[in-house]
């Protein structure tokens, strides 16, 4: 009885030394760098969610992050060392997800070629700059700002809509004209003269508040509600807009947001929330990491588009729109827009282009972007060089 | 009557203790192990030449700007304006290597020259303030620091943006040529910059303990208005000091663009020169202990970035840590000289490293009048 005992006992010992390298084996360590906190309820927590939903998603994956890598907020690290220390823990594939670190990734790539790197919005695959073991990825935001846009035209009685912008660039000026065209059209379909529209843009400086640094957003933010705007959309990447909304509304004022990034960011003012855009990095994160595991990987700049079949779904779709609880009755006309939109996009015989992108259009100084009924490029978009004919606000 | 080096010793040793204690308490809190959280730091800082480098990385321009306020705070002047003076040597620096294309060995000590003039007019620029029109060097460098930061934000997203557009997030990066090169991949920092850096410490140390000029400092700095009538150019002496700072802080923020980033950024200073500040009040401004201490600091806030990596534990533990250790040094000193002073029986003894607070100058005196 007690040799038996003791095989057993050697046995089970024996296997559990033989498995437990295996499982060992099967952990893949991924990083992911933010450049905000990882709780900021924008952009970053965005990220920091997807790299959940990838240790969720592919067994023995774990994630390594680091949160707030900018000059104000971690002025003693830098990108290399960040890498440098998650590759010490085993990383294979890290994620920059900023294109703040667009440059440092190509010149970080190239110090650990056996590393996969990940950055979020830039475009050197796209260009050609980038090393090889870089890849890009976006989601097709546009989309849904084109609905934030709409959101707002179909609320605003006052026909002032603002749009809080952080810093300017191509990215942030095709956004920011998305919104513009979604505003545009839906405040002519809800009976308004497009004409009459104000839609204004502000540039705070950066991706979020640096105190001394970038314009004070909640102080922009109230300067449109004083100057007559009742909708604001933001466009950067923390929540200050629908907080000043939702404070200015329990004081009786009939203002809106539409918050931006973040899945859960109306839950900051649910009453003055018109719905948010949102990106859904998770798939294209497990999509990557699994290329990566299976060594199947190659660079590649990916624009990824909504699934139509149903835009917020968390396993299928790149972005989404949340609609708000503020919409009202405008929720029917909006649903109707994206079905639209829907329609167009998957439409065979319709050339790659976003809805509303299409002539005559002009740039702020008056150029033709789009002659009349000309599509605009997607790549055109891409590499807006101005805010759109119509829209007020500085362009460089 | 001196107190004994050993019980100033066994003070700081205490205080070092009483804040690793209580951070270990916190650590606790949080479910973690204090152990594994210093072993940690310490491996982020020092797991190899590499990580080590990363320390001296940080502890170059830490070191510059906190031998620069010994200065500063030395003649009185409380020179908050050094982050801005940070940036001025960045911008000058920044300038430099995108105006000029000469062989690195010419480049380099051409664009770390500008960065000390950028510094040093940045500096000028409060004393002037100071002495012609009575603002506050606190005010004035308030002030002065959120124009150049603007300034460098303007540039970066305006005239010197990269040719594929503005990002506002960096300047293109400079070329090879104007560039700090490291001494080694292994070892990945400049020995030109470290060289420069000891050089400035042993410097400073000389100058304020063996020259005329390092006595005006003091003496301005003790009493500004007594100096004046004892014949000590008050007003020169606080604009060399102002500049004198300037200049090391603006190598500092040469350092920052032409190695750590390689580009101009915004925020390039990143709270170095305040963290300098707090650093030379700790030591009492005293040019030996302040690079050691400003090491120390270097040390810690590298290592922190590995407990986030490995841990998933928040970086910013680092920075109590760091807090903790300044609060506790500051009241076991404050413990020490009570309790000597209650054993004395006349007049304020020598000063020793940790006794030594800076005045502010009345400004009438340092501006001469």
């Amino acid at each position: 009885m007690i040799r038996r005992l003791i095989l057993c006992m050697t046995v089970s010992v024996l296997l559990l030394l033989a498995v437990a390298p295996l499982a060992a084996q099967e952990e893949f360590v991924f990083g992911v760098i933010l450049v905000g906190p990882e709780s900021d309820h924008g952009w970053s927590q965005a990220h920091f969610e997807a790299g959940h939903y990838v240790e969720a998603s592919i067994p023995g994956a774990r994630m390594v992050f680091f949160p707030s890598l900018n000059p104000a907020d971690a002025p003693e690290t830098t990108l290399h060392d960040v890498v440098q220390n998650m590759v010490d823990e085993g990383a294979q594939v890290v994620f920059t997800t900023s294109d703040a670190f667009e440059e440092d990734t190509a010149t970080v790539a190239a110090a650990f070629p056996d590393v996969t790197f990940i950055n979020v919005s830039g475009d050197d695959v796209l260009t050609g700059e980038a090393p090889p073991n870089v890849g890009n990825v976006m989601g097709q935001i546009e989309w849904m700002k084109l609905v934030a846009g709409c959101a707002a035209g179909l609320t605003t009685e006052t026909g002032n809509i603002g749009y809080l912008g952080p810093l300017i660039n191509g990215e942030t000026r095709r956004l920011a004209a998305s919104a513009y065209l979604g505003a545009r059209f839906c405040y002519e379909l809800d009976g308004g003269n497009p004409e009459d529209l104000t839609f204004t843009v502000t540039w705070i400086g950066f991706w979020f508040n640096i105190p001394g640094v970038t314009l004070d957003p909640t102080a922009e933010t109230n300067t449109f509600f004083d100057s007559g705007a009742d909708v604001v959309i933001s466009g950067i990447d923390t929540p200050e807009v629908i907080q000043i909304a939702a404070q200015r509304a329990a004081n009786g004022e009939n203002v809106f947001a539409v918050p931006y990034d973040y899945r859960e960011a109306c839950a900051q003012g649910p009453e003055v929330c018109l719905g948010v855009p949102f990106f859904n990095w998770g798939p294209d994160y497990v999509r990557i990491v699994q290329l990566v595991q299976s060594g199947g990987w190659m660079p590649s700049w990916d624009w990824q588009e909504p699934d139509w079949s149903d835009i917020n779904n968390p396993d299928t779709s790149a972005v989404g729109f949340l609609p708000g609880d503020a919409l009202g009755e405008n929720a029917d006309t909006l649903n109707q827009f994206i079905a639209d939109l829907a329609g167009y996009a998957t439409n065979p015989f319709v050339p790659d282009s976003f809805a509303l992108w299409s002539g005559p259009l002009s740039l702020q100084d008056g150029a033709e972007l789009a002659a009349q009924g000309q599509l605009v490029e997607i790549l055109d978009v891409w590499y807006l060089p101005q805010l759109l004919d119509g829209m007020v606000g500085a362009s460089e | 009557m001196s107190q004994p080096k050993t019980i100033r010793v066994l003070f700081v040793l205490l205080s070092i203790g009483a804040s690793l204690l209580a951070t270990s308490v916190l650590v606790l809190l949080v479910g973690e192990n204090p152990i594994e959280v210093f072993g940690h730091i310490w491996q982020g800082a020092f797991r190899n030449s590499e990580a080590t480098a990363g320390v001296f990385n940080f502890w170059i321009p830490l070191a510059l700007c906190s031998m620069g306020l010994i200065i500063t705070f030395t003649a009185g002047l409380w020179n908050i304006g050094v982050e801005g003076q940070i940036v001025a040597g960045a911008l000058a620096a920044s300038w430099a290597a995108r105006t000029f294309v000469l062989p690195n060995e010419i480049q380099i000590p051409l664009e770390l020259l500008l960065a000390t003039a950028g510094g040093a007019l940045w500096g000028l620029l409060i004393g002037i303030l100071k002495i012609r029109f009575g603002v506050h060097e606190i005010f004035g460098g308030v002030g002065l620091n959120a124009i150049i930061s603007v300034y460098s934000i303007y540039l970066i997203a305006g005239p010197w943006q990269p040719p594929e557009g503005g990002s506002a997030q960096a300047t293109q990066p400079f070329s090879d040529y104007a560039l700090l090169h490291p001494m080694s991949s292994q070892f990945p920092v400049s020995l030109f910059t470290l060289i420069l850096t000891f050089a400035a410490i042993i410097a400073v140390y000389l100058l304020l303990r063996g020259t005329r000029w390092g006595l005006q400092l003091k003496a301005t700095g003790k009493n500004a208005k007594s100096a004046l009538l004892l014949g000590v150019p008050t007003t020169r002496t606080t604009l060399t000091a102002l500049m004198a700072c300037g200049m090391l802080a603006g190598v500092a923020g040469a350092y920052r663009v032409l190695f750590t980033y390689d580009s101009l950024r915004p925020n390039v200073s990143g709270g170095i020169g305040f963290l300098g500040l707090l650093l030379v009040l700790l030591t009492g401004m005293n040019a030996l202990w302040t690079p050691i201490v400003a090491f120390i600091f270097a040390a810690i806030l590298s290592g922190s970035t590995r407990l986030r990596v490995s841990l998933q534990l928040d970086s910013s533990l680092a920075g109590v840590l760091q807090g903790i250790l300044v609060l506790s040094m500051l009241l076991f000193n404050g413990l020490r000289q009570r309790l000597f002073e209650r054993r004395r029986a006349s007049a304020a003894p020598p000063a020793s490293p940790l006794d030594v607070q800076p005045l502010v100058s009345d400004s009438k005196a340092a501006s001469g009048e």
